[in-house]
């Protein structure tokens, strides 16, 4: 049994960020290919109805089209001026980035929400009489429409929640809270006690030694930081949804074109 | 193998970012070539079109996932993966087409 | 003991005893630990399995006689569908790789666990959750479609298919977080020295299967959504009165579908190259050959699932082209059984369980694998197809390879789990039986087939009553030996004798370490200096 044994904790929360990013990215590429699925389906049916699909987006407005696309274009610019502000510790900058890539997300789905409440005003949604009287082609269009900016539609909701989620982390007071759970007692049992160590190897202070009658150990500590510092914890959350936020953005890049602009 | 990085500072130094003002670039040429999308899609020129279209949208994300997603700055492994997704969906889409192309038509390998 | 000790060790208290927080079951169904969840998932499964296998007997059961035996046409349609679901989404998609993967990936590349313990656990909670939902689909009149969920029936049946396909997409979430640990972790996580070259085959199995999940799954994701959305929200995209093509519903599935099935024996063939050079002891044949065929298999297979859609009205030019590349499958596949055999040769053989499963796998395998190239030839499988003979071939590769495969990893793998040896008598008697009644059952299976019995049909025409006969006593065999060898199992597991630390000889890290392993498998990170399979050569007297 070696001596170290806080390396042995330490070891149970290894964090492995380049693998946490790697791990993001597989994430994001079985979301590529989710939507891939739709795209197949897209570039199919577009292939069998040429006409009918020029026609149908004709019936979609291309401005609406373009506005989300810059709001959601600029709601990537924000996240990642976030993550650059977080890392120059800069956490106000970082936190109001945040929140505005939030709100352009917000504004991208309250759009959305006029413009299929538009739609579905005119009669045109999957199963209406009106839609049904259109070409197949053309119902094949809007039902396309109707799934791929819905899924995309949800997809940007679950980015604001998590966006949200990492916002609260970051807006936390600075403070580190390290919780240590020694997961085999035994290994401590009258081998080990605690104690601050310095980083020379000096021993600034002892806290307690841990014999046979100790049943559990739970050791909280917090440190309470300057406002510059930030858990780097905290970095690669953002980051991570930055990247999922990026990606519910490339995926309306390709939206965009293959439903407002084939008129 | 793995690199532990507890001390936040030697997280900070690790990533390095790169700015504020690249991302603002990248944005500016982000903005740009959407106004150019939906200005040729104003102008008829047929078939072209949704090449066009497709074009522009591809050089785009290609902006997106380099800059703002970092992969230009990423290990290797990172676009490794990508290419894998990449070749796999066109094999999807390939072999896709093998069928939906040529359904009315006889085999036309050994017709 | 192993002759070379490169891993330290103590003996403390092993996984098994570690009582956590809150003892008891807590410990079990909240734990991170790798070990657990693979234990988990293996309880699970083989409850599931369980009520798959009595789902084909009573389906054989019905076979027995001619018009309705013991059911009724719509229940036998529902009983196939049932059986299944069960046997690919809860059962054999997970299988292997979610249960001896989840237990053995880190501690053969030497880590103390996988690369985000937490999400594994959430993958199986999402198990959980996706079972239950099955169940639930199974109370509130379960499908009766097939596992394939073929569009238009699909979505017009009266029965409840859309929970049924929703099972099956939470399932294939849960396949999706497992994958892309598995592939973080064997990037991230080898221990020094673990090189590319030295890892284990079954982890190159695992990461080839990690990447068919990842990339293949999502697919079947959106389709099956797009079942329940035609079913809830009338958007038709595969209804042909709405435009849509139902072909294409296919294609989506197959493009999931056929990957699912080298997902399925990928993990198999990494136990049958971990089994065979521990029992020969001897170095693996050709280990750059098995490895990079595994990830030949997972792209091979990327490439073929148009072969499943010969009839369907998909083009002729695809046809031909699916049909060529799926000839090619069978390069890689061959060259992994050759160097399996080339290792046994002038190998010092000792014959136990886990080496008869690996060579049951090799035989079956084989015969699923030329039956799966006839399937292959076009003009073939138009008369073939939706026979009886399909049903045989895909029994023969996941039930006599995979599932086979997997029994051989579970006497393999016990004493190290546990710490106690099997019953070998009745397992010996189990083998006999399964491998006599599987080939009685299938093999009759696949002659009627070609001879034109159909799937899917609850009765059958008088030629091929002494048929059924036969597969129908092969069931009872097989199924008999199924329940002898899981009873013996669970026997050995809480009475069996104690087990050594490597009883079997083995030279990769799972066998340096003490049985159970501890909690944390490796005291400290061993430092890896050797291929995995350097076997002390034996002396033999001449
Ligand atoms: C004792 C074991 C088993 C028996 C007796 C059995 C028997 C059968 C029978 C009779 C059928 C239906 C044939 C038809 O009428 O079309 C069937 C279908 C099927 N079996 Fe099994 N089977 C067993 C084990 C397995 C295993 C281990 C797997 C997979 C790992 C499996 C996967 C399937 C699948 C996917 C189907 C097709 C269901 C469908 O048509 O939708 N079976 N099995
Ligand atoms: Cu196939």
């Amino acid at each position: 049994m070696s001596q170290h044994t806080e390396s042995v904790v330490a070891h149970k929360h290894p964090s492995d960020f380049v693998g946490a990013k790697i791990g993001m990215w597989l994430f994001l590429f079985t979301e590529v290919l989710l939507f891939g699925g739709l795209f197949l389906l897209y570039a199919v049916y577009r292939a069998k109805y040429p006409v009918d699909f020029h026609l149908a987006a004709t019936e979609l407005d291309t401005f609406i089209g373009t506005v989300n696309t810059l709001l959601l274009l600029t709601s990537s610019l924000t996240v990642v001026l976030s993550i650059e502000a977080l890392q120059r510790g800069n956490r106000k900058l970082s936190i109001g980035m945040l929140a505005t890539t939030i709100l352009f997300g917000l504004g991208f789905m309250v759009n959305k929400y006029f413009e299929w409440g538009h739609k579905i005003e005119h009669g045109l949604y999957p199963g209406s009489e009106k839609l049904l009287s259109h070409s197949q082609g053309e119902i094949t269009f809007f039902q396309l429409y109707y799934a791929m900016t819905g899924l995309h539609g949800l997809h940007v909701l679950v980015g604001m929640a998590v966006l949200g989620g990492v916002l609260y982390f970051i807006a936390r007071k600075p403070v580190n809270k390290e919780h240590m759970n020694p997961t085999i007692l035994r290994r401590f049992q009258g081998a080990a006690r605690l104690a601050v160590i310095s980083d020379n190897g000096n021993e600034l202070g002892t806290v307690a030694r841990i014999d046979e009658d100790v049943r559990n150990i739970d050791i909280r500590i917090s440190y309470e930081h300057g406002e510059k510092r930030f858990d780097p914890r905290n970095l690669i959350k953002l980051e991570n949804s930055a990247l999922y936020w990026h990606l519910v953005d490339v995926i309306w890049i390709f939206l965009f074109p293959l439903f407002y602009l084939i008129t | 193998m793995q690199h532990e990085h507890h001390d936040p500072a030697a997280h900070e130094q690790a990533l390095h970012g790169l700015g504020y003002g690249i991302y603002i670039l990248i944005w500016i040429g982000l903005v740009v070539l959407t106004g150019v999308t939906v200005a040729i899609a104003g102008v008829d020129v047929r078939q072209l079109a949704v090449l066009v279209a497709m074009l522009v949208a591809s050089v785009k994300s290609t902006l997106v996932m380099a800059y703002f997603m970092h992969l230009k700055y990423e290990p290797p492994v990172f676009r490794w993966m990508f290419l894998v997704l990449l070749v796999t969906f066109a094999i999807f889409m390939i072999l896709l087409f093998s069928d939906v192309l040529f359904r009315s038509s006889p085999n036309v390998l050994f017709g | 003991m192993a002759s070379h000790a490169i891993v330290e060790t103590t003996h403390e208290e092993n996984y098994l005893q570690y009582k956590g927080r809150h003892g008891g079951l807590w410990s079990w169904i909240f734990s991170t630990d790798h070990k657990r969840i693979g234990i988990l998932y293996m309880i699970g499964m083989f409850a599931f399995f369980v009520v798959a296998i009595t789902l084909g007997l009573l389906m054989r059961l019905e076979q027995l006689t001619m018009g309705p035996t013991i059911m009724q046409p719509s229940t036998y349609n529902k009983v196939f569908t049932l059986h299944g679901v069960i046997m690919i989404f809860l059962f054999i998609v997970p299988g292997i790789t979610a249960t001896f993967g989840n237990f053995f990936l880190p501690i053969q590349i030497g880590a103390k666990d996988v690369a985000f313990p937490r999400l594994n656990l959430f993958s199986w909670w999402l198990y959980v959750i996706g079972a239950v939902t099955a169940l639930v689909a199974v109370f509130t009149g379960m499908a009766d479609t097939g596992w394939t969920f073929y569009v238009p029936y699909s979505v017009r049946t009266g029965t409840n298919v859309t929970l049924a396909v929703l099972a099956a997409f939470i399932l294939g979430f849960s396949s999706i977080l497992t994958g892309l640990n598995f592939v973080t972790t064997v990037h991230r996580m080898r221990a020094p020295g673990m090189g590319w070259f030295r890892m284990p085959l079954f982890v190159w199995g695992l990461y080839a299967t990690a990447w068919i999940q990842v990339l293949a799954t999502p697919v079947v994701g959106i389709t099956l959504l797009l079942i329940i959305l035609e079913r809830t929200l009338g958007i038709g995209i595969f209804d042909p009165a709405l435009g849509g093509d139902p072909i294409l519903y296919q294609h989506l599935f197959w493009i999931y579908s056929h990957p699912a099935v080298y997902l399925m024996v990928l993990p198999g063939m990494g136990v049958v190259s971990e089994i065979i050079p521990t029992f020969a002891r001897r170095n693996i044949f050709g280990y750059k050959a098995i490895a990079y065929s595994s990830v030949g298999i997972a792209l091979v297979g990327t490439l073929v699932w148009g072969h499943h859609m010969y009839t369907s009205g998909q083009s002729y030019t695809a046809a031909v082209v699916f049909s060529f590349l799926t000839f090619l499958v069978a390069i890689p596949t061959a060259i992994k059984v050759f160097n399996w055999v080339a290792t046994l040769y002038k190998g010092s053989i000792r014959v136990e369980l886990p080496l008869l499963y690996a060579m049951a796998f090799i035989f079956h395998f084989s015969i699923g694998g030329f039956t799966g190239l006839m399937n292959a030839a076009i003009s073939v499988d138009v008369h073939i197809h939706d026979t009886y003979f399909v049903v045989g071939h895909f029994h023969y590769t996941m039930f006599g390879g995979t599932v086979f495969a997997m029994f051989g990893a579970l006497y393999y793998w016990l004493p190290k789990m546990f710490g106690r040896m099997y019953g070998q008598k009745i397992g010996i008697t189990a083998f006999v039986l399964q491998v006599i009644g599987f080939n009685m059952l299938y093999f009759t299976m696949m002659v009627m087939g070609y001879m034109g019995m159909p799937r899917r049909y609850y009765d059958h025409l008088p030629q091929f009553h002494d048929g059924h006969i036969i597969a129908t006593v092969g069931s009872w065999f097989l199924v008999a030996g199924l329940f002898l060898m899981i009873g013996n199992l669970v026997w050995s597991v809480f009475k069996g004798a104690k087990a050594e630390d490597n009883p079997w000889g083995g030279t990769t890290l799972e066998w340096q370490i003490p049985s159970p392993p501890p909690l944390e498998n490796f005291d400290k990170i061993p430092q890896v200096e050797r291929g995995p399979y350097e076997h002390t050569p034996v002396e033999v007297s001449k």
